[in-house]
């Protein structure tokens, strides 16, 4: 553990973007955890509507009379939660199905491999799209359907490393060695395999976060009357244009600033595991 | 090469059943009964049994694909059952609106975006490249409904600078304003006429104010929707130039004294444009769903509001016949994209004729 916090810290100091963005990321992840508990209103509190801005109010209040800097720091926390629940949903079914194609070969990866070729071959934004229709606009199906159209992503950099990593000469090594299957898997193939999995995920969490708000922006996440998301605060605003402007630029801005954040950890993260742009 | 042609045309073949069989689906797939929504109010017991029998919802489902399939082929996608209207009518009126937005943010995208990869790797490690790269890396990661919000506060009409210029601001939606000029009545009544705005006010009207009318209106749109193609295309070109660059014929071709404008677009750009043109074609297929946002945002009648227009209504057929549109699309964009692969390499034209 003491070598991974000495890793990331020699690599934050030599890779300024994604020290950026690690400094971004963190900062909404400490607004989503401890900014409620900060805050002098909750966010179903109900107030005058379009009252501007104030020492009471500091971003004024929605159409509905909601503070809107309260829904903004609540929202941090759902934004990042259905962003990760569709993201983890990406990574462990692409895992699975990568692992699967990469392991078993044959007929089940041709059929496997032609599917993510089909799928990634499709407008993403689309897909999903037509996803919600099928399950209904609901927020839970948002999830799942931003979640199945990262999947392929996933699953194509999954059974691309599992082919790598078992022909490596080092888990030939240590096979050889008579080690058991169980400790190569875990000393050796997991962990030589993790990296281009963490940059897909920080990756993912960006597109997801955009996707969610896109779905909701076109009135497809179902209740607007729940603690809101990032896209649907945006939504509702841009909805009672102009008086409520305000509230689409920091609710745009706090999605802008999250979405880049990761983008530019994920980017640095994966100039740091490829060799051929890596510096030093 | 005739080999490598033939196969992939017949994978493009065997995509475009998986379309087919995949939207065929997508009917059984949607919520609710489609003889209800067919009926609407009228619906009682007895007559929803009787449309079921009448749409053919009873048949076995190989009997209903064998019928869709040949409705398909045959170029009858059905009609809503919330406009009534034929498929095909509104697909006529709808594409060339999609279509001509995408291909004006394609074509900003793809000579913004190869400039500015080039202009980032000619100077590697400096703040142009650091510049460059940020705003790239910004394109891809704003919400672009945001994005069309900022640019209508500021470049709208009573926008920000509208406000302090006087210069009068861009429309904010439409295709153009019904108020000052008759352009749907237009093409509805003028056979020669395309329903793209921009070849039908020059070249069929030859009005020229009309054509500057039709140019306001998808300059936002426009600019908005090439946001993420012109970062991505920046991007690619950035890392394939940044590797060309380094060659040794680009040493050599500098020491022979050519000119660096010929280094950099004959033996640099050529030796570059494989990755380049590939993520050309994928942004293609982005521009077709991102455009579903930016025609939202922008009110503009095409494909993306037709879309989602049937998607909150439930309306099968034409959600059915988009779906098959894109997917159309799709495969004969991944195949042109291929196949040029064999014209911009030789050595894939080679390894082809092995194939």
């Amino acid at each position: 553990m003491n070598n991974f916090v000495k890793w990331l810290l020699t690599f934050l100091r030599h890779h300024r973007p994604a020290f950026v963005g690690t400094v971004l990321v963190s900062a909404v992840v400490a607004t989503a955890v401890f900014g409620p508990s900060l805050l002098a209103h909750a966010p179903d509190d109900v107030f005058a509507r379009f009252a501007p801005r104030s020492p009471e109010h500091r971003l004024g209040t929605d159409s509905q009379g909601y503070d809107i800097l309260a829904r903004l720091v609540h929202g941090a926390r759902t934004t990042l939660a259905i962003s990760l629940a569709a993201m983890s949903m990406s990574l462990l079914l692409g895992t699975l199905l990568g692992a699967v194609a990469g392991f078993a070969g044959g007929f089940a990866d041709m059929f496997i491999m032609r599917l993510v070729d089909v799928a990634m071959s499709f407008p993403g934004f689309l897909l999903a799209m037509v996803t919600v229709a099928i399950l209904g606009a609901e927020l839970e199906n948002v999830i799942v359907a931003v979640g199945l159209v990262g999947a392929p992503m996933f699953a194509r950099q999954v059974r691309a490393e599992v082919l790598r990593v078992v022909a490596a000469d080092y888990v030939m090594a240590a096979r050889s060695l008579g080690l058991a299957a169980p400790r190569v898997l875990l000393a050796h193939v997991i962990p030589n395999s993790l990296g281009p999995i963490i940059v897909l995920g920080t990756l993912g969490m960006g597109s997801a976060i955009l996707d969610v708000a896109g779905l909701n922006f076109l009135g497809l996440g179902g209740d607007p009357f729940r603690i809101p998301e990032w896209g649907l605060i945006l939504t509702q605003g841009w909805n009672k244009r102009p008086d409520a402007n305000l509230q689409v630029a920091v609710a745009g801005l706090a999605i802008f600033v999250t979405v880049l954040g990761f983008n530019l950890l994920g980017d640095g993260l994966k100039d740091e595991l490829d060799p051929r742009t890596r510096r030093r | 090469m005739l080999v490598y042609i033939v196969r992939r045309l017949g994978l493009s073949v065997v995509l475009l059943g998986v379309a087919i069989l995949a939207t065929f689906f997508l009917h059984h797939a949607l919520p609710g009964d489609p003889a209800a929504a067919v009926l609407g109010k009228q619906y009682t017991e007895a007559g929803a049994d009787e449309m079921r029998e009448r749409l053919g919802l009873n048949d076995p489902l190989p009997t209903q694909f064998v019928r869709y399939l040949g409705d398909v082929v045959s170029g009858d996608l059905g009609r809503s059952h919330v406009s009534n209207e034929l498929v095909t009518d509104d697909l006529k009126r709808v594409l060339p609106a999609t279509i001509e937005l995408g291909a004006c943010a394609l074509l900003l995208a793809t000579f913004v975006g190869i400039s500015l990869g080039i202009a980032t790797a000619m100077r590697p490690r400096t703040w142009w490249d650091v510049g460059g790269l940020t705003l790239a890396l910004a394109g891809v990661s704003l919400p672009i409904f945001w994005l069309g919000f900022l640019a209508i506060q500021f470049f709208g009409e009573g926008g920000t600078l509208a406000s302090f210029t006087g210069i009068p601001g861009l429309p904010l939606g439409g295709r153009f304003s019904a108020a000052e000029i008759k352009l749907g009545q237009y093409v509805a009544d003028t056979p020669a006429a395309t329903g793209f705005f921009l070849f039908d006010t020059l070249f069929v009207a030859r009005d020229a104010d009309a054509f500057w009318h039709v140019v306001k209106h998808l300059l936002l749109p426009a600019v908005v929707l090439s946001s993420v193609p012109t970062a991505v295309i920046a991007r690619i070109t950035r890392a394939s130039m940044g590797e060309a660059l380094i060659q040794d014929y680009i040493r050599t071709a500098r020491s022979k004294g050519l000119p660096t404008r010929v280094v950099v677009l004959k033996h640099a750009l050529r030796n570059a444009a494989i990755p380049v043109t590939t993520s050309i074609g994928t942004q293609l297929g982005y521009l077709l769903g991102g455009a579903v946002l930016t025609e939202t945002i922008f009110q503009w009648p095409g494909m993306g509001t037709y879309v989602v227009q049937s998607i909150l209504n439930l309306d099968v057929k034409p959600l059915q016949a988009c779906v098959l549109v894109v997917a159309v699309a799709f495969v004969f964009v991944n195949l042109f994209v291929d196949l040029s692969y064999g014209f911009l390499d030789p050595r894939i034209r080679v390894d082809g004729d092995r194939g």
